[in-house]
């Protein structure tokens, strides 16, 4: 049986958590097809084409899929569902939003934020913020699994295309509607992805301060920036830039929290980094005991020093 | 129009978590427990309706262990109306809880179900999405703002690149993320009158729902930690280390 994976992309460029995702069917049995469903999206289905491992590109092209909405997708996966052993999605807020609709339409469970595959139907996913691991077995014929996407290697070209085959759409259900999306525009490296990660939390103070101390220290290490809940919460930076067990997860090769205590919620987003540097006036923070390196200091001295030194 | 709010009992967000030696699961035995943090935005939200006058009655419902009546209580003195616990020892996984909601808006009709988006023991970030699913209904997840008006919902969703807005139509499900709201503290005088609220218990059986887990925990480990790091003494030997130790920049 082959393995189906829903590719996120936004009709023009396909996302990285997809490549992760297509990292993780790399450890199951199967051909490899992905679903590529949208309006206006055949550049995309091409490019997946070309990815290592891929041996089908399924591409559905229609307007009802132009803003991802998870019913009319959801409907269109079912169809597909039967045929597959396993069906994957990035634990993204859109796979998030996605996945567990198509398996409840199947009578099926999914199992979230998968880090390990220990076999095909036996799977590792953290629980309690990340400070539990859970080994469960799926006794349901098909498995649907979101992956979290830090766990995985991203895969790259394979120098052959695979086959691309136009499917036929599902029923445009008329439940929902786009009014809006109002995207944060940056020129700095997407969170999800970054090598580098400069996060800012209510030490701070505010959103100016944050701007003035964290932006030329993550503009001269082309690092990603990104925020404690707190610091959202008291509107110093927007929403996609939480870390943590209910915003992003994350695992750079060097993430800098500055003023951030180190509340579990927020470890459970970052702890996974390779080195973590903080950066905190008080020596008690619980930062400090999963820090690599800590420097007890004003963050208002420490941080435009640091930017001065490198 | 009614509103259906489904609340969990989890281990409260502020213990540490123990795993058993065992490695059968986490050690909750004595362990302060109370609602998931984001099932109290949830009934909070619902009670806001109601005072603004959209909403007319707030139903909460749990699905768990007797002792579930609890956190039905705590939303009972939040505001809500009513409480339903659907009673039961097993290890009720999302897909048999969305089952078992399925079942109770069934007999209550409700125009609305407003979840939290995940609970935090578990995490799985499913049960909203199944119940849509289920219901054949339009599901609006990880709200941050949540208007009612002419059979219609707008929701301003959290997404990974930003904020977006739908418009869903009624029968919907909501899932709340965390700032949709600050949920009220309940008073004394409040917690009292949730006593006197109707609480009703059903099972898994009177609502036809075969709630047998698809997922067997094989184990439970805590994960690897980190070895301890150190503390430099100043920026120039922070620098130093992450060029030349772990060469990251
Ligand atoms: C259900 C739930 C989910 C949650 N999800 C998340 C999540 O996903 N992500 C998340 O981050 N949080 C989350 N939280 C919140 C979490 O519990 C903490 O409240 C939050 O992480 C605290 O943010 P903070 O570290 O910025 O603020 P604080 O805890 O207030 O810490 C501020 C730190 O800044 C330091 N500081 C202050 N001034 C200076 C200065 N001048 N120089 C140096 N240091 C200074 C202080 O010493 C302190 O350590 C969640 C909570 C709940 C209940």
């Amino acid at each position: 049986m082959a393995i189906l994976l829903i590719a996120e992309h936004d009709n023009q460029t396909l996302k990285a958590a997809t490549l992760n995702t297509l990292g993780a069917a790399h450890h199951l049995e199967g051909e490899i097809h992905v679903l590529v469903a949208g309006a206006g999206c055949t550049a995309v289905g091409q490019a997946v084409a070309q990815l290592s491992g891929v041996t089908k590109v399924l591409l559905c092209d229609a307007p009802q899929y132009a803003e991802r909405g998870a019913e009319n997708l959801a409907e269109l996966v079912r169809g597909l569902a039967a045929g597959y052993s396993h069906v994957l999605v990035p634990a993204s807020a859109e796979g998030k939003n996605l996945l567990p609709r198509v398996a409840a339409l199947c009578d099926m469970a999914q199992v979230s934020d998968v880090v390990g595959i220990e076999s095909t139907d036996t799977f590792v996913r953290p629980i309690y913020a990340g400070n539990a691991l859970a080994t469960v077995k799926s006794i349901d014929p098909i498995k649907f699994l979101s992956i979290r996407t830090t766990a995985f290697e991203s895969v790259g070209l394979a120098g052959t295309a695979a086959a691309v085959e136009t499917i036929a759409a599902g029923p445009e259900l008329g439940l929902c509607k786009l009014v809006d999306r109002e995207l944060t525009r940056s020129e700095r490296p997407e969170l999800g992805a970054a090598k580098i990660i400069v996060s800012g939390g209510r030490g701070l103070g505010s959103g100016d301060n944050y701007r003035r101390v964290l932006e030329p220290l993550a503009d001269k290490l082309g690092a990603a920036l990104g925020a404690s809940r707190a610091a959202v919460d008291a509107g110093f930076v927007p929403n996609d830039f939480q870390v943590g067990q209910t915003g992003k997860i994350v695992a750079p090769q060097l993430y800098l929290a500055v003023g951030i205590s180190g509340a579990i919620q927020h470890l459970a987003g970052m702890k996974d980094s390779k080195v973590i540097v903080a950066i905190n006036k008080d020596p008690d923070a619980p930062i400090f005991q999963v820090a690599d390196y800590g420097l007890v200091a004003d963050l208002f001295e420490a941080a435009p020093a640091l930017t001065q030194a490198i | 129009m009614k509103v259906l709010v489904p609340v969990k009992r989890v281990l409260d967000y502020n213990v540490k978590v123990r795993v058993k030696a065992d490695g059968s699961g986490v050690d909750l035995a004595n362990a302060k427990m109370g609602m998931n943090p984001f099932d109290e935005i949830a009934v909070e939200e619902a009670v806001r309706l109601k005072e603004a006058g959209v909403v007319s009655e707030v139903v909460a419902v749990s699905c768990g262990v007797a002792a579930s009546a609890e956190v039905l209580r705590t939303a009972l003195a939040i505001g809500a109306d009513r409480g339903i616990l659907v009673q039961s020892d097993a290890d009720l996984q999302p897909l048999a809880v969305a089952r078992l909601l399925k079942a109770v808006c069934d007999r209550e009709g409700p125009a609305l179900v407003i979840c939290g988006k995940q609970a935090i023991d578990d995490d799985a970030n499913q049960t909203g999405q199944m119940l849509a699913a289920l219901l054949g209904w339009s599901q609006a997840t990880f709200a941050s703002k949540v208007t009612i008006a002419d059979g219609q919902a707008t929701v301003v969703r959290e997404v990974d690149g930003g904020l977006e807005t739908l418009a869903v139509r009624l029968p919907a499900v909501i899932t709340t993320d965390l700032r949709l709201n600050e949920p009220r503290y309940a008073t004394l005088p409040n917690i009292m009158k949730a006593k006197k609220k109707p609480l009703d218990t059903l099972d898994p059986a009177g609502l036809g729902v075969d709630v047998s887990p698809r997922l067997v925990t094989l184990k439970v480990v805590e994960p690897a930690k980190r070895s301890a790091g150190i503390v430099v003494s100043d920026v120039a030997q922070l620098v130093e280390k992450l060029k030349n130790e772990v060469k990251v920049i």
